[in-house]
């Protein structure tokens, strides 16, 4: 079987994408020689028209995708870091997003916003290593957070073909994941998976967390019956899949790379309650509130949600009823 | 490109009388929110507009009603838009700061001070990359030059040669700003950084917007990347109808009247026999007539459908519970 690694899923998504449909086109810094390792080839395969390096002016191209899209294209932009995102999110929360609205439907945006390695890179230090999924999933444009490689390229190829715009976030802790994949296939928006069927507690896991749940729940199996959910689009959340899951088992714990304060793992918890009487008080495991990731490893893995806290955390809930 | 001194007349009258009877609507409350009125600087939106093509595009600003009607769309409809009802250009979605035709080219007013020109940068460029013979007009005013987004606009568009004229609307003031508090070095001298041609007309003569616009769209259309052109005006009115309760003191009695002397309606209006200037006088109330009539005759939009359009896609976004 034919081992695929996550930036390969993203880089045969694009390749794929750009050959079925002449619209689609690329954007970003140093993305002809592939800085990042996802564009790879592409330049040689589909030419200059098709694979733009932008000067370092991440307003301006971001809107120009935004107008570029208005106009018919389906425009894919690379960000070279997470935080770069909070320097655009006036162009794509203020002006992408809203111009379907605004217009009363005269126009679409078909833009794709893609982020490979974000979260921890481990030694970036304080503005290199944001996650911040849950801002978008806050302002309602639609958010994907692939975990393996199989969505990656899913996922991604679903985003460039959805008409609104869509933030697609590669985890840095998954990009180096390989798996056996057989078909690679559009992986539909808003659908989460279970990853682990179990009886005893449902563990929400975004992203690159979705392995960590998984290995907890493997060291876990003589005690605990844990059944692992990956929501895998973060808007929308595919409420009833896990409601669906938590309603068999009764007992949630969440497990999110994002600050605790209003972060997607709130939301997902407030949900729940609202649709599910558990059998325990739900908990969340998360960055700290304001987490700023500090630069030493040992501080950086700290702040990050770890294998030891949701242990403790599915090890609580089933104490506590 | 039209060199027909009367349906330039027409234009900037049709945008006077708009506004005029836009600020009547707030008054009355049929208008909530208020408009930035454009009164004094129909010149510009109606001398650029008559230099373009209808299939050419436009982006306007927050104070964008001459803009969008100067491009040719239907003031019935912008009236309707303002007055928040379904008929609306925008079925009642978007108001004043927000009306948007893409029927006729115009992708926007944008609220926000220089953001549009990096949207009609990618669009012409879009649109030109699938072989569409067409230039782009975006405007902004004074107060947008200081920008950092619309400066990276100004470099992509010179750079990769995006045949985009950025209109300057130099009304001497952003809000209660001068210039003279805002701006280091010119406004011309920005475009000349970044390799654009710059021309620096009069914005209250409607013929020379039009003719600056005309030979800088012959360029573009020749072949050559961005232009800008500045344009001197001056706002007769508030820089929102909320200064009509609240005065606030930053432009001297003076500078006013001085200002308000120059009027371009009085300018075009000069430029036609009397008799021709009255008859459009006459046609243009009879269009607004019946736009208010339209308009005040629309029905609101259903709250329940508040949300519709946000999503393209057609997904819907979750209100209640669960
Ligand atoms: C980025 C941004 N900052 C501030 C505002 C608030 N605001 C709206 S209009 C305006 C003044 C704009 O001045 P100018 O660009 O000269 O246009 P004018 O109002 O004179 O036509 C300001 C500060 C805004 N809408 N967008
Ligand atoms: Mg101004």
């Amino acid at each position: 079987m034919p081992r695929l690694s996550y930036r390969r899923a993203l880089t045969r998504a694009l390749a794929d994408e750009m050959t079925r449909d002449e619209s689609v086109f690329l954007l970003g810094e140093d993305i002809r020689v592939a800085a990042a390792n996802v564009t790879s080839g592409l330049l040689k395969r589909f030419g200059p028209e098709r694979v733009l390096d932008t000067p370092l002016s991440e307003q301006a191209f971001t809107s120009f995708a935004t107008g570029a899209a208005l106009a018919g294209l389906r425009p894919v932009l690379e960000f070279q870091i997470p935080s770069l995102l909070f320097l655009v999110f006036e162009q794509i929360v203020n002006h992408a997003h809203k111009f379907p609205l605004m217009t009363g439907g005269q126009c679409a945006v078909p833009v794709t916003y893609l982020v490979p390695g974000s979260g921890s890179r481990t030694g970036w230090a304080g503005q290199h290593s944001d996650h911040p999924y849950s801002l978008f999933a806050h302002v309602g444009v639609t958010t994907v957070v692939p975990a393996t490689p199989a969505d990656a390229y899913g996922l991604l190829v679903s985003a460039i073909r959805c008409d609104d715009p869509v933030v697609v976030f590669a985890p840095a802790g998954a990009l180096d994941v390989r798996a056996d994949v057989v078909d690679l296939a559009p992986v539909p928006l808003g659908r989460g998976v279970v990853r682990r069927p179990g009886t005893d507690v449902t563990v929400v896991a975004v992203g690159h967390l979705v392995h960590d749940a998984l290995a907890v729940a493997d060291e876990l199996a003589d005690q605990v019956s844990v059944e692992v959910f990956d929501p895998r689009t973060l808007y929308p959340v595919d409420w009833d899949g896990l409601v669906g899951s938590v309603s068999r088992t009764g007992r949630l714990v969440v497990v999110d790379d994002s600050n605790r304060s209003c972060g997607i793992a709130g939301e997902i918890i407030a949900t729940v309650v609202e649709r599910v009487r558990l059998l325990a008080p739900p908990r969340r495991v998360t960055r700290p509130d304001g987490a700023v990731l500090p630069f030493a490893p040992a501080l950086d893995r700290a702040v990050q949600p770890g294998r030891d806290q949701l242990t403790a955390a599915i090890q609580l809930t089933m104490k506590d009823g | 490109m039209t060199h027909d001194p009367v349906r330039l007349y027409r234009t900037v009258r049709l945008i006077r009388r708009f506004e005029e009877r836009a600020i009547e609507l707030v008054r009355a409350g049929e208008i909530v929110g208020g408009i930035h009125p454009y009164l004094g600087q129909e010149g510009i939106a109606a001398g650029v507009c008559a230099a373009l093509r209808d299939g050419d595009l436009v982006t306007g600003t927050h104070r964008g009603h001459g803009h969008v009607l100067g491009k040719g769309a239907d003031p019935a409809r912008m009236l309707a838009e303002l007055c928040g009802r379904v008929t609306g250009l925008n079925r009642g979605r978007g108001g004043s700061m927000h009306a948007a035709d893409f029927g006729v080219g115009v992708l926007g007013a944008n609220a926000i001070v220089g953001a549009a020109g990096a949207i009609l940068t990618g669009a012409v460029w879009a649109r030109r990359r699938r072989g569409d013979d067409l230039v782009g007009a975006t405007f902004f005013g004074d107060g947008a030059v200081n920008e950092g987004m619309l400066l990276e606009a100004f470099n992509l568009a010179a750079l990769w040669r995006v045949p985009v004229l950025f209109v300057c609307e130099n009304n001497g003031y952003a809000t209660t700003m001068p210039v003279a508090g805002a701006v280091a070095g010119t406004i011309a001298g920005r475009a000349a950084a970044f390799g654009m041609p710059a021309t620096v007309v009069d914005g209250q003569d409607p013929e020379q917007v039009r003719d600056a616009t005309a030979a800088a769209v012959a360029r573009m259309r020749a072949g050559g990347g961005p232009e800008l052109v500045e344009a001197h005006t001056y706002r007769f009115d508030a820089h929102h109808t909320f200064e009509h309760a609240v005065r606030l003191e930053y432009r001297p009695p003076d500078e006013v009247a001085a200002g308000r002397s120059r009027d371009p309606v009085d300018i075009q209006g000069a430029r036609l026999p009397p008799a021709a200037r009255a008859a459009v006088d006459a046609e243009v109330e009879a269009t607004l007539a019946a736009a208010v009539a339209y308009a005040l005759a629309s029905p609101p939009p259903d709250p329940a459908a508040a949300l519709e359009h946000l999503y393209a896609s057609g997904l819907t976004a979750r209100t209640g519970g669960g």
